[in-house]
């Protein structure tokens, strides 16, 4: 597992990468009250906007941690953004990605190397 | 951190696992372990208690009769201070000569003083206007040594009769004083979820043993300012500084209620207040924007600031929304042209760039259970 700066997690799954947000990120924004999706098959740039989640406190973004095509996103989560906060590792899982290339990845932070970041 | 007020349960809150904001000056518990939703479905369910101890509190002592005091007092409101009975509680408004809202508060009528409960961080501004303009018949004493807490819920009657059995007599806005182990406890059966509940002034000394003695209770549970908002919001009321502000008028914002007939045109001391010519004229005529409430569709919330529209034309803006636990929905108030405000009507706001559906609502958004 590998994570991002804006704590989102990516799960090596075949020659995709399925995003998700910590349990950290899931503590910080709160009860989570919806999430919108992007439309599966599109392309996406690194760092763009993809998904939005409003929780009882606020609205903030997911963004795409690289450059690739969106081929699945998690439906269950439009019927049931509280998932986010029950199974943020698991089943609150929002996108899976196509990469051209998984070495993109080295660049993610470990485990540790999160842990360290959010103290 | 440093410069924030700290209340004087802080511990306890921190103990209980608050997670503590900046609100108002003071550092305050946003919510505690349970979470927003959870904590707002328990108060809806059974008996939350909230520290609202950075309200302010005050006592009108007359230097004369108590006569003469409600009438200035009135003069500061377009409301009805003088026909208040004793042991009664009402809400009040603050007027400028604009006929804005300085702050929107409650009083009560104690015998020979009147009591005033006003918000955080109007409350500077609140005793210098009470101190400027009542000092000829009035003390204006700004109460420091005491705490302010509510409980609020279905259970809060049962849980609060078992240390003040007096209070399951009371009824929605009756205020008594009660002396108790904890020290006299100021109680009104009021608060500010929609629900039937207590707001209790209790002497500091007596505050985190009131308290710990209601959360052993299993009934209730500490709730935090995030349940706190979504609670007031769901029940239809106004959060000052947000959907009611010195640029709103009463009538605007639908706090007509509020304005008795003693005060209104034709009325036993009609006007007499700041902006009465405006609000007079409001009441009469209609304001030309109207507070309503708004229901999003679909499940995306629409926040404070989002633009409403019909058809092209810009008519309004959201003052205040969010989800609603109870109601299951994302929910709303704002502000919109007057020809716009019929429950019913479809607008539009915008999200993200982009124009969703919202329909102006009734409000409240869920059955208010006050003990009438």
């Amino acid at each position: 597992m590998k994570y991002t700066k804006e704590h989102e997690w990516l799960r090596v799954e075949g020659d995709v990468v399925v995003v998700g947000i910590t349990e950290h990120a899931a503590e910080a924004l709160g009860d989570v009250v919806f999430v919108e999706l992007p439309e599966p098959e599109t392309q996406v740039g690194a760092g763009d906007e993809v998904c939005v989640i409003e929780s009882v406190k606020a609205a903030s973004d997911i963004l795409a941690p690289v450059e690739g095509e969106i081929v699945a996103v998690n439906e269950k989560l439009a019927d049931n953004p509280g998932l986010v906060n029950e199974d943020p590792l698991g089943e609150a899982w929002f996108f899976k990605m196509k990469l051209d290339d998984l070495s993109v990845l080295d660049d993610f932070m470990d485990e540790d190397e999160y842990k360290e970041l959010i103290g | 951190m440093s410069d924030l007020l700290r209340l004087g349960l802080n511990d306890l809150h921190e103990e209980l696992g608050g997670k503590m904001v900046p609100f108002a000056g003071y550092s305050m518990p946003v919510q505690y372990p349970m979470g927003v939703l959870k904590e707002h479905l328990h108060t809806r369910a059974a008996a939350g208690l909230f520290d609202v101890s950075h309200m302010g509190q005050v006592i009108l002592r007359p230097k004369g009769s108590y006569e003469a005091t409600a009438l200035d007092f009135e003069r500061l409101m377009p409301v009805d201070v003088a026909g208040l009975a004793e042991g009664r509680q009402r809400y009040g408004l603050f007027t400028n000569d604009a006929g804005g809202i300085l702050d929107d508060l409650m009083f009560a009528n104690r015998g020979d003083h009147l009591f005033v409960v006003v918000n955080a961080a109007c409350k500077a501004a609140d005793i210098a206007h009470m101190q400027a303009h009542l000092s000829a018949t009035t003390e204006v004493l700004p109460v420091t040594d005491r705490a302010l807490l509510a409980l609020q819920g279905p259970a809060a009657e049962a849980a609060l009769a078992r240390l003040v059995p007096q209070v399951a007599a009371m009824r929605f806005m009756d205020v008594a004083q009660v002396p108790t182990v904890f020290g006299e406890l100021w109680i009104s059966r009021s608060g500010y979820t929609g629900e039937d509940g207590y707001e209790i002034s209790v002497p500091d000394g007596g505050a985190e043993g009131l308290a710990r003695a209601l959360l052993a209770m299993a009934e209730v549970a500490p709730i935090g300012l995030g349940a706190r908002d979504s609670l007031r919001l769901e029940a239809g009321l106004c959060l000052y500084g947000h959907d009611i502000d010195e640029t709103t008028s009463p009538v605007e914002a639908g706090l007509t209620w509020a304005i008795q007939k003693a005060r209104r045109t034709g009325g036993a001391r009609e006007g007499g207040f700041p902006g009465a010519a405006r609000i007079l004229r409001e009441l009469a005529e209609g304001p030309a924007r109207r507070r309503v409430g708004l229901r999003p569709e679909g499940r995306a919330p629409m926040r404070e600031g989002v633009e409403l529209y019909a058809g092209e034309t810009a008519v309004g803006r959201i003052t205040s929304g969010g989800f609603g636990p109870s109601v299951e929905a994302p929910i709303a108030m704002g502000y919109v042209t007057a020809d716009h405000a019929a429950t019913g009507t479809a607008l539009a706001g915008e999200l993200r760039g982009k124009r969703q559906p919202v329909t102006v609502a009734d409000m409240p958004f869920q059955p208010t259970t006050y003990k009438r």
